[in-house]
């Protein structure tokens, strides 16, 4: 039900965007939305209208973050902490 | 999905799933998600199999459907039966009322029609010369669209039957639940996307909760486990925004304005729940022109039939899996469906029979 899915805007008439599913084109209400969009824009669609609009660098960042906590994660070396443990030892 | 949102890469979801292996305590920990997107996304990615034995994570109140009491099924039903067309998101029409559901009326010839938007209801009004009623039933990220077409100018034969529900209050209520057993919530990135944090803070402050907001990616989830699990280690609960490329912190301010135009927020029925405060939305006295509530004779509102067996109020608080009923996959099949759990597409019990999902004990 809360169901979204990014599409790309091809072209906006009025509140109307014409937007394209990765080849499904369709058209998606702009009135939900508070910022204007522009062809090659990235908009997230709820049915039938656009909640959000998105950037491909805001995916890019959104793996930066992941990367970020994996990488603070990682189990200590031993010449940081003496003898490793046999196993890490829980919480990070 | 389009390419650039993609976020499903097999050795960023090994980090993540070792990420969330060291930061899991020892003890058992009970996650909660309240949206069908989200257990459809951890069944069809096989995402429980990454978690350690002492991570569980379950649907809560997550399905609009699931949740919409028998009584507001009885009102469309009896709007149908009236003569008039009655436009429903397709999910809803088998889920049973008091009596009979939706598609058991259409098979008694009344005039229902699936609709993937609310807009089709205002295409299919002008189209008819009939009375066309619109039930809208979802969340908060449902409601700004029921409410752009009320203001929208729309048809004079077209009126909405609301059901809209809000997510934070239904997460306090499970919360004052005895015995809840809740560590953590993973909270729905699109309902976020509409209402921001703020109103996670208002409901959830209180409880000293993480709560995590998630998008539908795998990595995404994975993602928002590892921060909820790492708010338990530091004993540090708060709320946390883990999609911040679909969410903003104060929200979507246009959809947040058509909603707090159009509706006014009042206490409402869950079923399997009970009456939660604060949790519903009704068409402000100025729109009582398109309230189909004020337009039809409704019947008085009954209570939730009780269905002997059905374990799907224990589902819808997170109480129980789909798998600890009885009646699952035995019974109560999608075909067959004995609950409401088992009709809506985004209920826990169908999402776990169509992908095969278990929680052996």
């Amino acid at each position: 039900m809360c169901l979204a899915a990014p599409a790309r805007v091809i072209s906006v008439e009025g509140k109307i965007a014409h937007v394209d599913y990765g080849g499904v084109r369709t058209t998606a209400r702009l009135d939900t939305l508070s910022e204007p969009v522009e062809p090659g824009d990235y908009i997230l669609i709820h049915t039938g209208f656009a909640i959000q609009r998105l950037s491909p660098e805001d995916g890019r960042e959104t793996l930066a973050l992941f990367d970020e906590l994996t990488a603070s994660l990682e189990p200590h070396r031993p010449e940081d902490e003496g003898d490793p443990p046999e196993r890490p030892s829980g919480v990070g | 999905m389009s390419a650039p949102f993609r976020l499903a890469d097999p050795a960023r979801a090994r980090a993540l799933a070792e990420a969330i292996r060291l930061l899991a305590p020892p003890e058992p920990v009970k996650i909660v998600h309240v949206c069908g997107t989200h257990e459809v996304a951890i069944a069809h990615n096989g995402l429980r199999r990454l978690l350690p034995e002492t991570v569980t994570i379950l649907e809560g109140p997550g399905c609009p459907v699931c949740v919409t009491p028998a009584s507001d099924i009885d009102a469309a039903v009896a709007i149908a039966k009236s003569g008039a067309v009655v436009c429903s998101f397709g999910d809803m029409m088998r889920v049973p009322g008091g009596r009979i559901s939706l598609e058991q009326a259409r098979s008694e010839g009344c005039d229902i029609r699936t609709v993937l938007s609310a807009k089709d209801a205002v295409k299919e009004a002008r189209e008819t010369k009939k009375e066309v009623v619109f039930f809208a039933v979802g969340f908060e990220t449902t409601a700004p669209m029921t409410a752009a077409i009320v203001l929208d100018d729309p048809p004079d034969n077209l009126s909405v039957l609301a059901s809209h529900k809000l997510i934070p209050p239904a997460m306090a209520a499970l919360l004052e639940l005895p015995d809840h057993g809740i560590a953590g919530y993973l909270a729905p990135g699109h309902v976020s996307t509409i209402i921001g944090t703020g109103p996670y803070r208002r409901w959830l402050d209180r409880y000293d909760i993480p709560v995590v907001i998630g998008g539908f990616e795998p990595l995404d989830i994975l993602y928002a486990l590892a921060l909820i699990l790492r708010q338990i280690a530091d004993s540090a609960p708060k709320v946390e925004n883990a999609y911040p490329r679909a969410v903003d912190a104060p929200g979507n301010p246009a959809a947040l304005k058509l909603i707090e135009e159009v509706f006014e927020v009042r206490d409402a029925a869950w079923r399997g729940i009970g009456t939660i405060p604060s949790s519903g939305l009704e068409l402000r006295a100025a729109f009582a022109g398109i309230d189909a509530r004020r337009r039809f004779n409704l019947p008085e509102a009954g209570p939730d039939p009780e269905i002997p067996g059905c374990r799907c109020p224990d589902v819808l608080t997170a109480r129980a899996v789909p798998s600890d009923c009885p009646l699952f996959a035995k019974r109560c099949t999608p075909l067959t469906p004995v609950g409401p759990c088992m009709v809506g597409a985004e209920g826990a019990c169908s999402i776990w029979f169509r992908y095969g999902e278990r929680i052996n004990p």
